[in-house]
């Protein structure tokens, strides 16, 4: 990761060092009371200029990077902007409350809504309280109660996606994480309520999918979405985790891959640099998003949202029908 | 006679090496149990449907050998044997992969599915087999699977799963992912339809096989000794899990937390799973078919 700073990814830093420059100048111009605005604007151009060129020319394992990055906006942070307010609710009734899935009823402009997401912390203390975003399998049958919920009082379901992996702890294992991801998926798949699910920063496996089955699903600009993350995948195919970066290409992660595959609906644009350097532009992007879709969705009545999620998943995935094919050849003969 | 390459080995070599001069010597008169050491005649661990005599340890089996001692001879009937892996991805060497699994396992992808008996039940059976890229879940096997359950959705037949994977498979990357919840979405059509859903996890059941359909059959049963968890190995020792319970991912470690009905030696599998499909035959359905 970064170096010197580890809030600022190596790729970021003359952008950092521009912007350090540009708050420097007006710093001056208030003090002093010279005016330097020609001397801001070239400087911004430049800026831009270079964020413009460093961002179309990004690897996948920079998106990787970008996807994790300690000061990008997290399931929260959308959440507070996003709705005009929002109440909490916690526990899975049947073990514990687990603070990295967060959940809980909404309005967003005027409509009630239910919203479940991963949490991750910000720093260290957070962090661990968070369970660095990875959820537990109270967490999934938190999730899953409070949908149940939206289903029946007939409310939409928002899903916001922001985690490396479900946890895989042996407290994790001993209380079903396998059997709570698996009854989600089932469980999703038949809600009888519009569902959107958002990819906000890693769309990390199962623990990501847990949440997942929506009718609609978008992931921002720079987030990721995976089977596996590319470290581990490096370390069991090629038994080689450092060559973390060449399987990030490999495993195709990104949001552009993931539209192409068919996997999501939209990418959302982020603002320039990446959702971390406004916040509240990329909560407001995500926002139009949802509404959008949720506008689309209204028209489907309980039984067709059930039956349009269900043939989404139904028709993915990819193989070679090879009866068909030696049929075909035979008649192009 | 020379001595066997694996003597005055130990542990894990010896293992190793014992398993390279069986796999060297297909028609061998004998096997060495990795469990015990005991010397097994081939013969006599194929009557004992491959399970050591000694300690009972179950050796994997093919899909072929377990459909052989699960379905009654000459009924079962293959579907989709003609769909084959894509990839998708283009990622490295998965085709010569793919090439190369299908040579030494003989299939087209990792799990047979198809429809036969079982005394007086006809079945719907998916088996998966190890010998194809570790069992791993891909869009043919996520697109057999659903096939499979809909045809007994169709004909109103019980379903029956034998799992044997290490998730999904990676090379296929996210369209792996999607297979979970592809599969897990078809369990909800099964459950619908009022059919019984029966899995059986034999070694190994993990990772996104483990967190989908396998995890939701209306019964659950597990051979001795498999190993069924949520983290592969590989990916728990990436993830720096240190500190474990002895038989933790054991079907004794998930019998013991609730999550599997039964641990059913291979022996009274077929036995078991007719009186669950016995107990699940509707009163008036229960004329002879």
């Amino acid at each position: 990761m970064a170096s010197s700073d580890w809030n600022i990814l190596d790729f970021e830093k003359p952008i950092m060092e521009l912007d350090a420059q540009i708050a420097e100048i007006k710093r001056l111009t208030i003090e002093r009371g010279e005016d330097r605005s020609a001397d801001i604007e070239i400087l911004e151009k430049d800026r831009d200029r270079l964020l413009n060129e460093i961002f179309t020319n990004l690897t996948a394992w920079d998106r990787v990077l970008l996807a994790r990055h300690p000061r990008r906006p997290y399931t929260l942070d959308y959440v507070r902007v996003m709705f005009d307010d929002f109440t909490d609710l916690h526990g899975d009734r049947l073990f514990a409350d687990d603070h990295a899935m967060v959940g809980g009823i909404a309005t967003l402009e005027g409509r009630q809504v239910m919203w479940v997401g991963q949490q991750k912390g910000r720093n260290l203390k957070e962090r661990q309280y968070r369970n660095f975003g990875s959820a537990k399998p109270e967490g999934y049958r938190k999730a899953m109660r409070l949908m149940h919920l939206a289903e029946k009082f007939g409310k939409p379901i928002i899903c916001l996606v922001d985690t490396p992996a479900a946890d895989c702890s042996v407290g994790a294992e001993e209380r079903g994480i396998s059997e709570a991801i698996a009854r989600n998926l089932m469980e999703m798949s038949t809600l009888k309520t519009p569902v959107i699910c958002v990819v906000l920063g890693e769309g990390g496996s199962g623990g990501a999918l847990g949440i997942a089955v929506a009718n609609k699903v978008i992931m921002l600009e720079h987030s990721i979405y995976s089977v596996i993350p590319p470290e581990s995948c490096a370390a069991i195919l090629w038994r080689d985790p450092t060559k973390h970066k060449e399987m990030a290409e490999a495993l195709k992660i990104s949001a552009k891959d993931a539209l192409r595959l068919g996997i999501i609906d939209e990418i959302i644009p982020e603002p320039a640099g990446g959702a971390h350097r406004n916040v509240d532009l990329a909560a407001r992007y995500v926002k139009d998003a949802i509404l959008k879709y949720l506008d689309e969705l209204d028209k489907l009545t309980p039984d067709e949202l059930a039956a349009q999620r269900y043939d989404k998943f139904r028709n993915m995935g990819v193989f070679v029908d090879s009866a068909k094919k030696a049929k075909k050849k035979k008649t192009e003969e | 006679m020379a001595p066997a390459p694996w003597f005055g080995l130990k542990g894990k070599a010896a293992r190793k090496t014992a398993r390279q001069s069986i796999d060297a010597l297909p028609d061998g008169l004998w096997t060495k149990c990795p469990k015990c050491n005991e010397i097994l005649f081939n013969k006599e661990l194929e009557k004992n449907l491959r399970v050591c005599n000694k300690c009972g340890y179950h050796y994997r089996l093919r899909a072929s050998e377990r459909l052989a001692i699960t379905i009654d001879d000459g009924t079962f009937v293959e579907f989709d044997a003609h769909l084959a892996p894509a990839n998708p991805l283009d990622f490295p060497d998965y085709d010569i992969s793919i090439k190369k699994d299908r040579l030494k396992s003989g299939l087209e992808d990792a799990i047979v599915t198809g429809a036969g008996e079982m005394g007086d039940h006809k079945v719907v059976i998916g088996v998966a087999d190890f010998a194809f890229r570790g069992g791993s879940m891909g869009g043919v096997v996520g697109e057999k699977i659903v096939r499979a359950m809909e045809y007994a959705i169709a004909n109103n037949l019980p379903v029956i799963m034998f799992t044997t994977s290490g998730g999904a498979r990676m090379q296929e990357g996210i369209l792996s992912l999607m297979q979970m919840a592809k599969t897990a979405a078809a369990c909800a059509k099964v459950h619908e339809a009022g059919l019984p859903y029966i899995v059986v996890f034999a070694d190994p059941t993990t990772a996104g096989v483990h967190a989908s359909y396998a995890s939701l059959g209306d019964f659950i049963f597990a051979e001795p000794g498999a190993l069924v968890g949520f983290a592969g190995a590989r990916v728990a020792q990436q993830a720096g899990l240190i500190h474990r319970p002895d038989n933790f991912q054991t079907s004794e470690f998930q019998l013991e937390h609730g999550m599997i009905d039964r641990i059913v030696p291979r022996r009274e599998m077929k036995s078991t799973l007719i009186k669950i499909l016995d107990f699940c035959a509707k009163e008036d359905a229960s004329d002879g078919v």
